[in-house]
């Protein structure tokens, strides 16, 4: 199965963090990132801009409305994704119990919906 | 750090997991309806983890849970408790509980419970789960959370392995001699699993979750004084004490990880030290040795450490030896490649851990990594040490050891 492993992550505490803990950080996610290679798990994966460098786009009532920044004010913001292949949730759910992001913030992880699994069968 | 409040919560909540688990086993024990009888009990063990640690812990505690799952009964209050099956536990309550209650304790069936949920037709993985919540009364929600699997996951596999000890037959009796080695073994390794949570590193055991670390020690007491002549029960809880014992060494101030070997022994648990040693010269006197007791004699040899300021990795390698000769898992294998390394240098270490490089299993094992990138670092071989120590690093849970590992990898010399 496919799963997507999203990262979720406080911006302000990840952006004063010292810079030697942050070269730390980085370097865990390539080991991480190379970990879920060389078992073939991995598929795909980024980090993202920071949400002040988000835009958001809605239509309503026929008229397109462009707002700078996040949808949602929360705690945590998205930081980044993995897109893995596991067996199963026990398996996805180790490989995010391994990802730095669940020691800093939170890993969701959400089952990719395949088509076939949705489109009405003929 | 611990106040009063907190101190009669603990007390509370002990006696109040003794009573419950008692009950849940005498009930069970009955009807082989593991599922209804802790429905019945439920709502009786959550008033008793309100209340007690205010109130205190009454006198017949089991008496308590009992009248208070009665009249929960009587006051319909939760739907749940309308469920045919646990009508009928309720039913039994109310038959036998005047007679049983009035003078003496209940037959205590927690072993045959236990027996029941290690039974080789349980799947081996929920077994642990399911001694957490039978006997302990854990939610589906803290034991999954424990053993990394969803809660939704872990609802359905507890639901089903007491849908199988019923429709099963699963029997609730402790074995007979002749098949209780097999089956003793299975319950420790489910409470083992409880404490260690199915992981340690090579230098010892290092378990990240207290709770279920002190959950796992209280079982093994509970076996350990259940079953006071099995020298495997004695060594599996001297085990764990060792552990235990190390676990205010196992970080810094600042909460950096501390290897075994730099670990401050001042720090060391005097008192389950010498608790461990007893229960370990108490099963040894038995003559019948076995895998807890060998992984207990290993920690205690590095435990000597306090007494003669070093390790005596001789002793310990031929304890590994013949800890591989009875379990040959990789784990032991790897553990028995770093004591090698220690008596007979970092290349004989290495070779015995490339014997285990085709095992598949391995390529996600941390513990396998950072051995290996340990001694490819002591033999000089940067990049592939570099490389060893990534891979160690991409696998790991830990925070603190990751930085561990990472603080290492960057002393290489490039």
């Amino acid at each position: 199965m496919r799963y997507m492993l999203m990262i979720n992550n406080d911006e302000a505490a990840m952006a004063a963090m010292p810079i030697e803990k942050a070269r730390q950080m980085s370097a865990a996610y390539s080991a991480y990132t190379d970990a879920l290679k060389k078992s073939g798990a991995w598929l795909a994966g980024e980090r993202l801009r920071p949400t002040q460098a988000t835009t958001s786009v809605r239509i309503a009532d026929g008229k397109t409305n462009v707002i700078d920044g996040p949808y949602a004010d929360t705690k945590e913001q998205l930081a980044g994704f993995y897109m893995i292949e596991a067996a199963d949730i026990d398996t996805a759910i180790e490989w995010a119990a391994r990802c730095p992001a669940a020691s800093t913030g939170t890993v969701e992880l959400r089952p990719i919906w395949e088509m076939a699994d949705y489109l009405p069968k003929d | 750090m611990d106040s009063r409040p907190d101190i009669a919560r603990a007390a509370a909540e002990a006696a109040a997991r003794q009573s419950y688990g008692k009950l849940v086993a005498w009930l069970a024990a009955r009807t082989r309806d593991v599922a209804a009888a802790e429905d019945a009990l439920a709502d009786a063990f959550a008033a008793a983890l309100e209340r007690w640690p205010k109130s205190g812990v009454p006198e017949k505690p089991e008496a308590w849970l009992l009248a208070v799952a009665r009249r929960r009964r009587v006051d319909a209050v939760r739907r749940r408790l309308t469920r045919e099956a646990a009508r009928d536990h309720l039913k039994l309550i109310a038959e036998e509980m005047e007679a049983r209650m009035t003078d003496e304790d209940l037959p205590d069936e927690r072993l045959r419970l236990m027996f029941a949920c290690a039974h080789p037709a349980i799947e081996p993985g929920v077994r642990a789960p399911l001694i957490l919540q039978t006997i302990l009364g854990f939610d589906a929600a803290t034991i999954a959370s424990a053993f990394l699997v969803s809660p939704a996951t872990m609802g359905q596999r507890l639901v089903r392995a007491k849908t199988r000890i019923r429709e099963t037959g699963i029997p609730l009796r402790v074995p007979e001699r002749a098949e209780l080695g097999e089956r003793l073994d299975a319950v420790l390794e489910a409470i083992y699993a409880a404490f260690a949570e199915g992981w340690s590193d090579p230098a010892g055991t290092e378990t990240r979750r207290r709770n279920l670390a002190t959950e796992g020690i209280w079982l093994g007491r509970l076996v350990a004084t259940l079953m006071p002549e099995e020298p495997e029960a004695l060594g599996l809880l001297a085990l764990m004490l060792f552990a235990e014992a190390r676990r205010a060494a196992r970080r810094s101030a600042e909460g950096e990880f501390v290897p075994l070997a730099e670990q401050d022994c001042d720090l060391w648990d005097r008192a389950l030290i010498d608790e461990a040693e007893a229960l370990l010269s108490h099963a040894a006197a038995s003559g019948v040795v076995g895998r807890y007791q060998l992984e207990a004699a290993v920690q205690s040899a590095h435990a000597a450490r306090r007494l003669t300021g070093r390790t005596d990795w001789v002793a310990i390698r031929s304890l590994y030896d013949a800890l591989f000769s009875i379990v040959g898992s990789p784990v032991v294998a790897i553990n028995r490649a770093v004591a090698l390394a220690e008596t007979q240098g970092a290349m004989a270490g290495l070779a015995a851990l490339y014997v285990l490089g085709d095992d598949k299993r391995l390529n996600e094992y941390q513990p396998y990594w950072a051995a290996r990138a340990g001694l490819l670092a002591r033999l000089g071989q940067v990049p592939q040490a570099t490389e060893a120590y990534d891979r160690a690093i991409g696998l790991e849970r830990d925070p603190a050891v990751r930085r561990f590992l990472q603080g290492k990898r960057a002393t290489l010399r490039n």
